[in-house]
C-alpha cells in the first residue's frame, strides 16, 4: 500500500492520480476470529488496530452494520481536549490528547488535529473559582490549562460579546492551549487503513442480528452477513449499547440513549480560530470554525431519550441564540445543515470500560458528550483490556459496578439522571 | 452574450432601478433578480469556486445555485454567500464577488486551478503532516502551519464583524393543512381543501406565486384571494419535523432599499399543520462533462425563465443539450425571441411532435449527440460533442455557441419529506428519485412526486387536497391521483459524457469542485458507500447541499461500481432546505434578552441604594453596597463587620419559596429531608437537608410549619425550580397516596434577612407592638405571622446564615419595597448597613457553612459536615444508596476551614490542598471559597480535604494554584471559624 | 418537535413539557435495601421501540403524565396523568 506522503500526492498527480489504491480492504467474512469487534466506529477500529499495534493480535473483524464511520463518528462537532478532572478520567483523557498529537504521523493519515485552544468564557468569579479547582488539577497532573483574563480573552477571541448588552458579562476565560479540533471522517478512516493494514477486517453492511451464547460466554455472533465466531468479543456501540447487551441476554444497563444535534453554517473566510464554549444562564454551547470555513457547534441534548438520528426544532433555535448572544456578529449568517446523533449517556456521565459478566465479553460504551475525543485512548485502554483480561489502573472504575460501590465519576454533580448531564 | 429583450414578461418596468455591482453601477427592473438583472448587463463570471477558484457563472435561476454566490450590503448588513438567483432587485442594493482577489473576473486565486492534478479529492489527507516530501517530523505543528493558509484560501464570503442591527420575529402558526409550493399542483391543492372547508396556509418561496408557470412564455397570474387561503410568499419551509411541525423562513424586507423600521427583517415560523401537502417540484439536472463548469451553461429550464419571467435571454448562439422531452418548448421560444437555437439530442430519436415544432422555429436538431467538452476562457465559446451509438460516445466535432443550457433530467424535491425520515425510492423510467412512503399526514403533488404534466400535477394537488381533507374528516370530491411520469418518450438516463482517452474535467460539485473523476477515485479508494462518497470528496456539502449534483455523483459512482443506483443508496437531506439566519431562528432572544432577567421586587430599591448587582442564576441580586469611593474589598469587608457589631439588611428574595400543604404534609417532609421532621412545631422553623436518590446532597433549606398541616419551604436560589419539579415527581409519581399539594411561591414573597446583634431592635422598631418580635414570642427558630407598621402583613422566622441573631422577614412582594423602607428607617439610626452577596459569603465562610459551591452534586451529607443531623431512626429519600461503601470512606474529602500560615498572605478559590512534599497529582483537597474575615483579621477559606481537619491539624499543607498564585502554605482547622458554639446567633 | 396530547391541556409542543425518564420503573420502599434501589435508580432497559415513559407538563397544568412513545420516531400511542387520582377524574369527565 501507498505510503501517504507529499511526495505520492504528487506523483499521482502526474499519472492522474491512478496509483491509490483501496484504503482498507473490502473482505469476506470468515467464519472465526481471535477477536470480533462490534462497531465499526472510531473506537471499534482504534481498538483494533491497537490490538495489532501494541498485543500482537491480528486475527480481528470489526462488524459494521453500515459504512465505517457512520454512526457519532461522522456526527459530532469534532473537539477534542482533555479538560476532565475526575480521577480516572483525567487520566484518561490526557492520554487520549497524547495520543491525538502524534495520530497524524503513527497512522500516516492527516486527521488534522488542529491544537487551537478550547476557551470556556467564564461568567462571574465564582466561575472563575470553580474552573480553577479543575484546570489546576490539570496543571498538577502533567497538563496544560490557563485562565484569560478579560483583556487577554479580548485580545485572542474579538468578536465575542464584550458589549454592555450582553446578558452575561465575560469575566474571564478557562483555556486549554493544546485541545482543538480534528478531522472525524479521517480519524475513522485513518484507524481503518492502519487495522487493515496489520490484517484487521473490517466488514462493512454487517448487522449482528442475535449473540449466540454458550453458558457464560459468547460463542458467536448471528450477522446479516453469516455467523461469526470469536474467542474474545467487545462492543463498541454507543447509542446502541443496550441493544447487544441484550441480545446478549444481559439485561439493563446504567445507560439510556439520547439524541445531541449538531450544526453547521455557510462557509466563511476566518472568523473563530479557537472552540468556544459558552455556558451560562442554564445554557450549554460550543462552537468553532472548520477548515472548510463552516462554523460548527452544537449545544445541549434534546432532553428526551430517542434512538430517531432526527433533530428537533426547540434545540434549534436555543443553539442559534447562543451563537448570536455569544458572537453577535453571527446574526446574519446562515446555518446549512442540521443533524442528530443517538448517544449513551450514563447515569454519572462518564463511560463504561470494562469486563461483563461474560467472560469473554468486553464492554466499551456510555460515552456521552465524550466520544469522540476519547477514542484514540478508548481503542488503546480496550485493546489493553481485551489482549490482557484485566483493566488497566486508569480505568479501574470505568466498570459497571461503580454505582454498586458509590463510586460515581461525575463531572457535573449531576447525578443519577441520563439526560443531565450533557 | 446576454442581454435585455422588449418583450412582455414579469418586470416592472415602469420602475427602472439602479444597483452596484462590484463597484459599477448597473441599471435593472423592479421584479429582477440580481442574477436577472447581471445577466441582463451581460456579466458573465460573478463568482469563484471554492477549491480551484474557478469561474462561476450563473447556473440556473433558483434556489438551487450553486455557482452565482455572492456579498450583498456593507457594513453591518453584509451578506455573504447570497444567491444573486434568489436576490430581489431592489433600488440601490450593493452586491460584490466574493472568494477573489482582486476580483471574481481576475482572480489570483485562480492558480490553484493549475494544480489542480495535485489536488485530487481527498488529497489533503495525504500530506500536511509534516515536512516534505515525506512527512517528517512529529505532532502537529506542520499541519497548523498549513492549516492557516488553508483556512486562508477556503471558506467562501466574508461575514461582517459588527453586531447584526435588524430585528427578527417568532411567529407560531397553526392550521388544517400545510401546502408547501405554489405551482400548479400546490395552488389547486389549496384551493380544493379550502373549499373542503379546511384551514389551509399555502407556502411560496418565491416573491410571486405560480411556481413552474412564472417560466413560461404564455403568463398565467395565481391568485388565491377568492379563497380562505392563507398565503405566505417569499416563505421557505426549511425543516419538517415531528408531528406536522414545520419551520418557516419568512422574508420580509430583504428585498427593500429601504425597510421600513417597524417590520422585522426576516419571520421565524413554527407551524403544526394537521396535515402537510408538499408540492415542492422538481429541479432539473446538468450533465457531467469537460469544462461544463464555464460560464455560459446552465439548465434550460433556467434560460427559459430569464427569457419569460425577466426578458433576458441569455445567449445569441444557444446550443441545447437534453435527454428528456422537456428541452423543447425552451427551445422554441428561445429561437423564437431571436437566438440561434442547436439541440444536441442524446436520444437516437427526437420525439417527433416536439421536434417537429422546433424545426418549423428553425431550430437545428442533432440526435445522438451530446456535449463533450466545452471551451472558453471565463465563457462557453465551443462546444465539442460526442456523438453515440447507444452503447458509448466518440468525438464528433465542435460546434459554436456562447450559451450552453443542459438537461439531464429533473429531480422531484423530496428533502423535506426526508426530514420526516422517508427513504425515496428510485424510479428507472424517470430516472429519478421519487418520494417513499410517509404516513397519512403527509402528501406529495405535483412534480415533487415526479408527475411531468401539468394537468396531471393539478389532479395530483386535487387529489392530495381531497385525501388531506377526509382524514380531517370533511367530504371531498373524489380525485384519482395520476401515476409519477408523463413524458411522451422517455428519458435517457445519462448522466455523464466521456469519451475513451480524453482527460475531461467535469464537474458534479460545481461549488466545491468536486469532478466525476474523484467520484471514480473515491471509488478506487474504497469509499464506496454514498456517505463515503460525500465526505471524501465533499460532494454535495456545499451551500447548496448537492441539489445540482448528487444524483450524478450517485449514478457515477454506481456506474463504477457496476451496480443499480438504488443499490448504492442516497443520502439523507437534513433541513435546512435552503440555508437560514442564526439570527431568524433566535428572533429577539439575543443580547440583554438572551434569557430572562428576574428582579425581586426591591430591585429598584436596592438600586436607588448604591446596590452593585451581580447575576445569581437569571436572578439579579446586590453583590455590595458602596459607600463613597469604596471598591468591592472595602464594601463587603465593613458591610460583614457591621453585621457582626450592628446590624445588616440583605434582599434574599431569589431564594425558592414553596408552600407545602396537606394533611399528609408532615410525614411528607419527614420522607423528603434526611433529618427528622416528624415532629416540627406550629410556629418553629428547621433546617433541612434534601438528598437524591443517591444519597448525595441535593439542596438545603428551612421549612417552616405555619400550621398543622401548612408549611413554607425555603430553597437555595439556584434549585429553586428543580426541588418544586422533584417535589411534584415524588407525589404525583410514587406516593400518590399522599394527600400533599406543592405551590410554587417564589414570586408572590418578597424576602429580607435583618441580621447582626441589633436585628431585634430593628424588628421592635417595624411593629406597632415591639413585644411582638420579644425573644418570647419569637425565639432561636420561632416562626411569626402578623402585620408590621402600615399593615404590611409578613411572616418572620428566626434564622440565621450569618451566624448573628438574624430574621428573614417575608411579606407579599408588592409590599417588597415598603418593608425596605421600614426596615432601612430603623437599621439606619442603629449604624445598620445594606448588605450583599459578597458579605453574606463572608460572613457564612466565617461560620462554615455550605453553599452551592460546597453543595456541587457530589458530596454526602457527612463531607458537608452535617452528618449529625441525618435521622438514625426513620427511611428517607437517599437513606438507602447513601449507605454504599465508596460514600462512607474515611478518607473522602470533608468540609474544613483554611488558614494562611502566614495571616499576611492570601489564597485562592480553586486552588488544590497538596501535601507540601506530593505538589503534583489530584491533591488531598480543594477550595471553594476565600474571604477576608474582618472578625479574625486575615483571610480565610472553606473547602474539602481527605479525611476532614483532624488529621490535618498542625500540619502544613499547601493550596496549589498553578494557574494563578503558585503555592502558599496553609493551616486546615474546623470548618466553623468565628463563633464555633453558636453564642451569637443565639444570643 | 413532538406534540404531546396533555390529558388536561390539550396537545401542545413538547417544550413545554420536561423529559422525566423510564416510567416503567417502580421505586422500592424507601426502607428496602441498597440492592433494591441500585437497580431503581441506576439500571435501565433503554428501550428501543415503544416504552412508557414520564413526562412533566413543566410550563403547563404542572402534571405528571405517563406516555407511551416509540424511541425510534416519536410517535405516541397514549398519554395518561401519573396521579390515579388525576386519571380517575378525566376518565369520569364525559
Amino acid at each position: 500500500m501507498t505510503r501517504f506522503s507529499a511526495w505520492s500526492v504528487f506523483c499521482n498527480g502526474l499519472t492522474g492520480q491512478k496509483g491509490w489504491d483501496r484504503q482498507w480492504r473490502d473482505p469476506e467474512p470468515k467464519s472465526g476470529y481471535e477477536v470480533v469487534i462490534v462497531g465499526g466506529g472510531i473506537h471499534g477500529l482504534a481498538t483494533a488496530c491497537y490490538l495489532a499495534r501494541n498485543h500482537g493480535i491480528t486475527n480481528i473483524a470489526v462488524l459494521e452494520k453500515g459504512w465505517i464511520g457512520g454512526g457519532n463518528a461522522g456526527r459530532n462537532t469534532t473537539i477534542v481536549r482533555s479538560n476532565y478532572f475526575r480521577p480516572g478520567n483525567r487520566e484518561f483523557y490526557e492520554h487520549s490528547l497524547n495520543l491525538w498529537e502524534n495520530l497524524s504521523h503513527e497512522l500516516n493519515y492527516n486527521v488534522m488535529f488542529s491544537q487551537r485552544s478550547h476557551v470556556s468564557l467564564l461568567h462571574s468569579p465564582a466561575a472563575i473559582d470553580r474552573a480553577a479547582r479543575g484546570y489546576n488539577i490539570m496543571r498538577l497532573t502533567g497538563s496544560d490549562g490557563e485562565l484569560w483574563s478579560l483583556d487577554a480573552l479580548k485580545k485572542n477571541v474579538p468578536h465575542l460579546n464584550y458589549g454592555e448588552d450582553a446578558r452575561f458579562p465575560i469575566f474571564g476565560a478557562a483555556v486549554q492551549r493544546r485541545a482543538g479540533t480534528a478531522r472525524h471522517d479521517a480519524v475513522a478512516w485513518g484507524y481503518a487503513r492502519a487495522a487493515d493494514q496489520a490484517g484487521v477486517d473490517i466488514i462493512q453492511n454487517c448487522e449482528v442480528l442475535g449473540v449466540t451464547r454458550d453458558g457464560g460466554e459468547i460463542r458467536s455472533l448471528e450477522t446479516s452477513r453469516g455467523t461469526i465466531s470469536g474467542r474474545k468479543f467487545g462492543f463498541a456501540v454507543a447509542g446502541n449499547t443496550s441493544r447487544l447487551w441484550q441480545m446478549a441476554g444481559l439485561g439493563a444497563l446504567p445507560i439510556e440513549t439520547h439524541k445531541l444535534q449538531a450544526f453547521v453554517t455557510e462557509p466563511l473566510k476566518p472568523l473563530l480560530d479557537q472552540v468556544v464554549v459558552f455556558g451560562v444562564g442554564g445554557t450549554h454551547f460550543y462552537m468553532s470554525q472548520s477548515d472548510k470555513g463552516g462554523l460548527v457547534f452544537g449545544g445541549d441534548l434534546d432532553w428526551y431519550k430517542s434512538y430517531a438520528q432526527r433533530g428537533s426544532l426547540p434545540i434549534v433555535q436555543d443553539v442559534a441564540e447562543c451563537a448570536v448572544s455569544m458572537m453577535p456578529c453571527l446574526g446574519r449568517i446562515r446555518l446549512v445543515r442540521h443533524w442528530s446523533g443517538a448517544v449513551d449517556m450514563s447515569m454519572d456521565g462518564s463511560f463504561f470500560m470494562c469486563k461483563t459478566p461474560l467472560d469473554n465479553l468486553y464492554l466499551n460504551g456510555g460515552w456521552n458528550y465524550g466520544g469522540f475525543k476519547a477514542s484514540p485512548a478508548s481503542g488503546w485502554y480496550f485493546a489493553d483490556l481485551i489482549a490482557n483480561n484485566r483493566p488497566h489502573e486508569t480505568i479501574a472504575n470505568h466498570d459497571l459496578k461503580r454505582f454498586e460501590r458509590g463510586y460515581h465519576i461525575d463531572e457535573r454533580g449531576a447525578g443519577p439522571d441520563p439526560k443531565l448531564h450533557g | 452574450m446576454s442581454k435585455r429583450l422588449d418583450t412582455k414578461a414579469r418586470i416592472d418596468r415602469g420602475r427602472p432601478l439602479t444597483f452596484h455591482w462590484d463597484g459599477r453601477t448597473l441599471p435593472g427592473y423592479a421584479g429582477d433578480t440580481l442574477a436577472s438583472a447581471l445577466m441582463a448587463n451581460n456579466q458573465r463570471v460573478v463568482g469563484r469556486s471554492f477549491k480551484y477558484h474557478r469561474p462561476r457563472g450563473i447556473m440556473s435561476a433558483g434556489v438551487e445555485e450553486s455557482g452565482a454566490l455572492v456579498t450583498l450590503g456593507d457594513g453591518n448588513r453584509r451578506d455573504p454567500n447570497v444567491r444573486a438567483t434568489t436576490q430581489e432587485l431592489y433600488q440601490g442594493l450593493v452586491a460584490r464577488g466574493q472568494n477573489a482577489w482582486p476580483n471574481v473576473r481576475f482572480d489570483l486565486g485562480g492558480a490553484a486551478n493549475l494544480f489542480s492534478r495535485f489536488f485530487a479529492a481527498g488529497f489533503y489527507y495525504k500530506t500536511f503532516m509534516g515536512l516534505p516530501p515525506f512527512e517528517w517530523g512529529r505532532g502537529t505543528g506542520y499541519w497548523m502551519t498549513y492549516e492557516k493558509l488553508i483556512r486562508r484560501a477556503a471558506g467562501m464570503g466574508e461575514a461582517t464583524r459588527l453586531p447584526d442591527p435588524d430585528i427578527y420575529d417568532h411567529v407560531h402558526g397553526f392550521c388544517d393543512l400545510l401546502v408547501v409550493g405554489s405551482g400548479p399542483a400546490g395552488v389547486a391543492a389549496a384551493r380544493l381543501a379550502a373549499q373542503a372547508g379546511l384551514d389551509v396556509i399555502l407556502i411560496e418561496q418565491d416573491f410571486e406565486l405560480g411556481g413552474s408557470t412564472l417560466n413560461r412564455a404564455e403568463q398565467a397570474t395565481v391568485d388565491l384571494s377568492d379563497t380562505s387561503v392563507r398565503v405566505l410568499t417569499r416563505t421557505t419551509a426549511f425543516g419538517l419535523y415531528d408531528n406536522g411541525v414545520a419551520g418557516l423562513l419568512q422574508r420580509v424586507t430583504d428585498h427593500l432599499s429601504r425597510p421600513p423600521p417597524d417590520q422585522p427583517r426576516q419571520r421565524f415560523w413554527t407551524v403544526r399543520a394537521t396535515q402537510t401537502i408538499l408540492a415542492t417540484g422538481a429541479l432539473e439536472r446538468s450533465l457531467a462533462f469537460g469544462h461544463n463548469d464555464l460560464p455560459g451553461i446552465m439548465t434550460i429550464s433556467a434560460a427559459r425563465c430569464y427569457l419569460n419571467r425577466f426578458a433576458v435571454l441569455a445567449g445569441q448562439e444557444i446550443t441545447i443539450a437534453t435527454c428528456n422531452d422537456s428541452a423543447y418548448g425552451a427551445a422554441v421560444e428561445l429561437a423564437q425571441a431571436g437566438a440561434q437555437v442547436r439541440v444536441l439530442e442524446s436520444r437516437t430519436l427526437a420525439p417527433q411532435q416536439l421536434s417537429q415544432r422546433a424545426l418549423e422555429a428553425g431550430i437545428e436538431i442533432e440526435t445522438n449527440t451530446a456535449p463533450l467538452l466545452a471551451r472558453g476562457g471565463k465563457s462557453v465559446e465551443q462546444i465539442e460533442v460526442a456523438r453515440g451509438d447507444g452503447t458509448a460516445w466518440r468525438a464528433g466535432g465542435v460546434r459554436a455557441c456562447d450559451l450552453l443550457l443542459v438537461s439531464g433530467g429533473w429531480s422531484p424535491v423530496v428533502n423535506l419529506q426526508s426530514h420526516r425520515g422517508a427513504t425515496p425510492v428510485w424510479s428507472r423510467e424517470n430516472a429519478c428519485f421519487l418520494p417513499g412512503e410517509s404516513d397519512g399526514s403527509l402528501h406529495m403533488a405535483g412534480s415533487a412526486a415526479g408527475i411531468w404534466g401539468t394537468d396531471a400535477c393539478v389532479r395530483s394537488g386535487e387529489a392530495a387536497a381531497a385525501a388531506a381533507a377526509r382524514t380531517l374528516g370533511r367530504t371531498a370530491p373524489n380525485v384519482d391521483a395520476p401515476r409519477p411520469g408523463g413524458w411522451h418518450h422517455p428519458i435517457q438516463a445519462i448522466y455523464e459524457i466521456r469519451v475513451p482517452g480524453r482527460r475531461l474535467k467535469s464537474f458534479v460539485d460545481f461549488q466545491h469542485d468536486v469532478t466525476s473523476d474523484d467520484v471514480r477515485l473515491a471509488k478506487r479508494e474504497g469509499f464506496v458507500s454514498v456517505e463515503h462518497l460525500k465526505r471524501y470528496t465533499t460532494l454535495g456539502m456545499a451551500t447548496d447541499q448537492g441539489k445540482m449534483g448528487n444524483i450524478i455523483g450517485l449514478a457515477l459512482m454506481a456506474e463504477a461500481l457496476g451496480k443499480d443506483i438504488p443499490e448504492v443508496g442516497t443520502t439523507r437531506f437534513r433541513p435546512p432546505y435552503t440555508p437560514i439566519s442564526l439570527g431568524a431562528l433566535t428572533g429577539r432572544n439575543k443580547a440583554r434578552h438572551f434569557r430572562a432577567v428576574r428582579r425581586t421586587p426591591m430591585h429598584d430599591w436596592n438600586r436607588a441604594k448604591n446596590c452593585t448587582m451581580t447575576d445569581a442564576g437569571l436572578w439579579r441580586r446586590p453583590w455590595y453596597a458602596a459607600r463613597g469611593e469604596e471598591t468591592l474589598q472595602q464594601a463587603y469587608i465593613r458591610e460583614a463587620t457591621t453585621v457582626r457589631q450592628a446590624v445588616g439588611l440583605c434582599d434574599v428574595t431569589s431564594l425558592g419559596k414553596i408552600a407545602v400543604q396537606g394533611p399528609d404534609a408532615t410525614e411528607f417532609l419527614n420522607r423528603i429531608y434526611s433529618n427528622p421532621f416528624a415532629k416540627l412545631a406550629v410556629g418553629k422553623a428547621r433546617y433541612g437537608i434534601m438528598l437524591r436518590d443517591d444519597g448525595l446532597v441535593m439542596d438545603d433549606g428551612t421549612t417552616w410549619r405555619l400550621a398543622d398541616t401548612d408549611y413554607f419551604m425555603t430553597t437555595t436560589t439556584a434549585n429553586a425550580a428543580k426541588v418544586l419539579v422533584w417535589l411534584e415527581e415524588l407525589l404525583q409519581l410514587r406516593w400518590p397516596d399522599l394527600k400533599v399539594h406543592v405551590t410554587s411561591v417564589t414570586d408572590q414573597w418578597a424576602a429580607c434577612a435583618v441580621a447582626g446583634p441589633k436585628s431585634r431592635q430593628v424588628l421592635e422598631a417595624c411593629f406597632e407592638n415591639a413585644a411582638d418580635v420579644s425573644d418570647d414570642s419569637c425565639p432561636f427558630m420561632g416562626v411569626l405571622q402578623g402585620h408590621l407598621k402600615n399593615g404590611i402583613p409578613c411572616r418572620i422566622a428566626r434564622i440565621s446564615f450569618s451566624g448573628e441573631r438574624a430574621y428573614e422577614i417575608y411579606v407579599p412582594s408588592d409590599y417588597g419595597p415598603a418593608l425596605m423602607d421600614l426596615l432601612w428607617a430603623a437599621a439606619e439610626p442603629l449604624a445598620g448597613c445594606l448588605y450583599g452577596l459578597e458579605a453574606l459569603g463572608t460572613l457564612r465562610i466565617e461560620k462554615g457553612h455550605v453553599t452551592g459551591a460546597e453543595l456541587d452534586g457530589r458530596v454526602t451529607i457527612e463531607d458537608a459536615g452535617l452528618g449529625k443531623m441525618a435521622a438514625k431512626n426513620k427511611s428517607f429519600i437517599g437513606s438507602a444508596l447513601r449507605n454504599r461503601p465508596a460514600l462512607n470512606d474515611e478518607n473522602r474529602p470533608r468540609l474544613v476551614g483554611i488558614f494562611p500560615k502566614d495571616r499576611a498572605e492570601t489564597f485562592n478559590g480553586g486552588s488544590i490542598l497538596c501535601r507540601p512534599q506530593t505538589l503534583s497529582g489530584h491533591g488531598e483537597g480543594w477550595i471553594t471559597g476565600v474571604t477576608h474575615s474582618p472578625t479574625l483579621g486575615h483571610w480565610i477559606g472553606i473547602g474539602f480535604i481527605a479525611g476532614g481537619h483532624h488529621p490535618w491539624s498542625g500540619k502544613t499543607v499547601i493550596a496549589a494554584d498553578p494557574l494563578r498564585k503558585g503555592n502558599i502554605e496553609v493551616e486546615i482547622v474546623s470548618p466553623q471559624m468565628v463563633d464555633p458554639e453558636g453564642t451569637r446567633h443565639y444570643g | 418537535m413532538i406534540r404531546i396530547p396533555c390529558p388536561f391541556c390539550g396537545e401542545r409542543d413538547h417544550s413545554e413539557f420536561t423529559y422525566g425518564g423510564d416510567g416503567s420503573i417502580t421505586y422500592p420502599p424507601l426502607g428496602a435495601s441498597a440492592k433494591q434501589w441500585h437497580d431503581a435508580v441506576f439500571q435501565r432497559r433503554n428501550i428501543r421501540g415503544l416504552q412508557t415513559e414520564t413526562w412533566h407538563h413543566v410550563f403547563g397544568c404542572r402534571a405528571w403524565l405517563r406516555v407511551e412513545r416509540d424511541t425510534r420516531t416519536h410517535e405516541i400511542k397514549s398519554v395518561r396523568a401519573a396521579h390515579p387520582g388525576g386519571q380517575r377524574a378525566l376518565d369520569k369527565t364525559p
